[in-house]
């Protein structure tokens, strides 16, 4: 059996087999899903407190008018009150006082008192209530003042909203359904799943090397295999352990869309969705407005537009980046760690290597809004930034030869990163005891083996 | 031609120079120890062999033919800095190491089963490196070094680590594989060692060889022709009759025997001093001093370094 093989294998099933790997590969897309839900959770756990506001109406315009909300319950309280309820706020039944002076139609100005800052939630509510109160009052007041016929109906029908459809035009001239925020979504994720491969396996290839020359098997071990074949067998390894992680994370996603999609798509599931639309209405004054123009077959159209989305080639380019941008990393960092004698002083030297890619995920975020200028053009062309940077722009679509490019000088720079790092590696393992410096480790490159 | 021969290597790094024209040469069956001061080069020279490193200049042979890539799979080596994975179970460890040194998996498990019932270790297999004392990592580290049987073996200061149980364990081992004709390079300070072990010896010194040789000539070569004589009578006689080829070093009368310290200046044989002697005394015992390995060591390192 080959040598590197025989030490892919064991770098592979050595972390494979591991416990903690299977419950880490399932449990992080529960995890993110659990990040991103449990906000929106709680949140709805929070409405359910509710919260009594006590009204003195000034202007008399309100009385009994304004509608209580899940979280938030209108109490009007006559003058004489006033003072008493002012007085005690916080320590009586009510959370805060709205008064509501004469002039608001003029003014616009209401004031609420509380002993704390009133959460945004009840400030929304009582917002919202005011503002449509008072301009279908004010607008009542207009028709019937104009007295022209018709005129409220009219004036609904000015009423409009417009819905983008987004169709990428496809090289058969036919037209894709696509979405901008998909496209973002799926950009960002792509990207920063690289980010974080090339952290977490490119930080495993570092400390194992560094393990292996503490403990010092590594003279054992290459009195049998070639340093190199040592150093790219692990990497090779862990390579192939984060695919395996990513395609049991492709196949857990996959099977979570196609069950949203038979859920969401059936007639029992909109009606629920329907359901829960309203539950959020209620709670949520925001949430209605987009509600309201939310039409039941919306969730078919981001299905349909998920569809649109070609995956095969996203799922293809990312490996092609993946591996390319880990080989380029994690061959860095195994010739750092192969420098070094303890981790601390491998920390120092790790800093020129991370900072390309802390300045990929910063220009990531400019990126994803600008996908077509020249930041985000050379970001995806220049080899320690395009893994990260490239990933992003593919699901805005990226014209074939500039993929071809991009790939082709980051293909290169990997392998002159392996070679550059095979050498430090070899000289760097063996070597004990004092801290190279950079001239040191560049002396190393000119070595004969 | 010898079994594994070095000839002529020569290998630095950057300014500093670790081997100068090296050479020695060791029988098939020897145990040749590699001895010499820390930073002399030998851990250089074990590279070399073990084809970690290449010399600049010079040659090694291995069976006859120049050393080459494949014959890694006939050494055996155990470095002095030693160690295995910390967290991979005792088993699986070895197997891997045996695999790497080109045993298929089933030879492997074949052989090792039997060393680990030779060391009566078997309950160790399941175990996670790191719950073994040090002394049980390195019978493990031992096995994996012997395992695929090889021609050749570098042993690095092996005994280091072990108690004296287990150290006269791991020596016979070492003399059982000799017996079944494996060849052995020996690298160690601990000098009793390897009197106790070696047929041959070369010491290194700064990069240079400078004393090579059977370790009974190695030890003749710096004797100097000093006697102890016990005997009865009368010591005025004795240093009356010496005469100029003598120097009397010392003397001490005791109520039954004397004891004399006498050097040979111009020796030609110990039969001259013991005839000179016999007439007027009666010996109780004669012997020469022969040098310790580490006497000699001391001598030729500090010799060289003047």
């Amino acid at each position: 059996m080959n040598k590197i093989f025989i030490i892919i294998k064991r770098e592979y099933l050595n972390r494979v087999t591991k416990k903690s790997f299977l419950i880490l590969t399932l449990l992080t897309p529960l995890l993110f899903a659990g990040i991103m839900f449990l906000p929106a959770y709680l949140a709805t756990l929070d409405n359910k407190e509710e919260h009594k506001v006590a009204v003195l109406d000034r202007s008399s315009l309100f009385l009994g008018e304004l509608e209580d909300s899940k979280s938030t319950k209108f109490h009007f309280i006559p003058e004489e009150e006033y003072e008493n309820v002012k007085n005690s706020i916080g320590s009586n039944e009510f959370y805060a006082l709205l008064d509501i002076p004469q002039s608001i139609v003029s003014t616009n100005r209401v004031v609420v008192y509380s002993n704390k800052q009133i959460n945004l939630d009840v400030k929304n509510h009582i917002d919202w209530q005011l503002e449509q109160k008072l301009e279908n009052q004010k607008r009542a007041e207009l028709v019937s003042r104009l007295g022209v016929p018709d005129l409220e109906d009219q004036l609904q029908a000015t009423k409009t909203r417009i819905t983008v459809d987004t169709l990428k035009l496809t090289e058969d001239g036919e037209g894709k359904k696509g979405s901008t925020e998909i496209a973002m979504g799926i950009g960002y994720a792509a990207g920063f799943l690289i980010y974080i491969f090339v952290f977490m396996y490119g930080g495993m290839v570092m400390r194992g090397v560094l393990e292996e020359k503490q403990t010092r098997i590594v003279e054992v071990i290459i009195s049998s295999a070639k340093p190199v074949q040592l150093m790219l067998g692990k990497i090779i390894g862990l390579a192939a352990v984060g695919l395996t992680q990513f395609l049991i994370w492709v196949l857990l996603m996959g099977g979570i869309f196609i069950g949203a999609k038979s859920m969401f798509v059936s007639d029992e599931a909109l009606q629920q969705m329907a359901e829960s639309q309203s539950v959020m209405v209620q709670s949520n004054p925001m949430a209605s407005e987009m509600m309201n123009n939310f039409e039941p077959n919306e969730f078919e159209k981001i299905i349909a537009q998920i569809e649109g989305i070609n995956f095969p080639q996203i799922i293809g380019m990312f490996l092609i980046f993946f591996i390319l941008g880990y080989l380029l990393y994690s061959s860095l960092m195994a010739a750092i760690a192969a420098a070094v004698d303890t981790e601390e002083d491998m920390n120092q030297f790790m800093l020129p290597v991370t900072i390309p890619l802390i300045a990929a995920i910063i220009i990531l975020a400019n990126v994803i809004k600008n996908p077509e200028g020249q930041l985000a053009f050379w970001a995806s062309h220049i080899p320690f930034t395009s893994p990260i940077i490239m990933m992003v722009r593919i699901p805005f679509g990226v014209p074939w030869y500039e993929l071809l490019i991009s790939v082709a000088i980051l293909a290169l720079s990997t392998y002159g990163a392996i070679w550059i790092a095979a050498k430090i590696y070899r000289t760097g393992i063996l070597m004990y005891g004092k801290k190279p410096s950079w001239k040191e480790i560049g002396k190393w490159l000119t070595y004969k083996s | 031609m010898s079994f594994f021969e070095v000839q002529n290597v020569s290998k630095s790094y950057a300014a500093h120079r670790a081997l100068t024209d090296v050479s020695i040469n060791i029988e098939q069956g020897q145990v040749f120890g590699l001895l010499g001061p820390n930073g002399a080069g030998k851990t250089t020279l074990i590279r070399i062999i073990n084809q970690i490193t290449a010399p600049d200049s010079g040659k090694v042979f291995f069976d006859g033919h120049n050393l080459r890539a494949n014959d890694i799979y006939q050494i055996g080596y155990l470095p002095e800095e030693r160690g295995l994975y910390k967290k991979m179970k005792v088993g699986e460890q070895a197997l891997y190491l045996a695999q790497l040194k080109g045993l298929s998996r089933r030879d492997a498990l074949k052989k090792l089963k039997y060393w680990f019932e030779k060391f009566e270790i078997q309950a160790w297999w399941d175990k996670k490196l790191q719950e073994l004392s040090k002394g049980m990592q390195q019978k493990v580290q031992f096995i994996c070094t012997v395992l695929h049987d090889p021609k050749l073996l570098i042993f690095d200061e092996p005994f280091s680590g072990f108690d004296p149980i287990n150290a006269n364990l791991l020596k016979q081992e070492i003399l059982n594989l000799r017996e079944n004709g494996a060849t052995i390079i020996f690298s160690t300070h601990n000098m009793s060692s390897v009197e106790e072990i070696c047929d041959h010896i070369a010491l290194i010194n700064k990069s240079k060889k400078i004393l090579d040789g059977n370790i009974f000539d190695v030890k003749a070569q710096y004797k100097t022709e000093t006697f102890d004589v016990v005997y009865k009578g009368d010591f005025e006689k004795i240093n009356h009759i010496l005469g100029a080829d003598f120097k009397i070093l010392d003397h001490t009368e005791r109520p039954h025997f004397n004891e004399v310290t006498i050097k040979h200046l111009n020796g030609t044989s110990n039969n001259d001093l013991l005839m000179k002697i016999a007439p007027l005394a009666e010996i109780v015992s004669f012997s020469e001093r022969i040098p310790s390995m580490n006497e000699v060591f001391i001598r030729v390192v500090e010799d060289n370094n003047k």
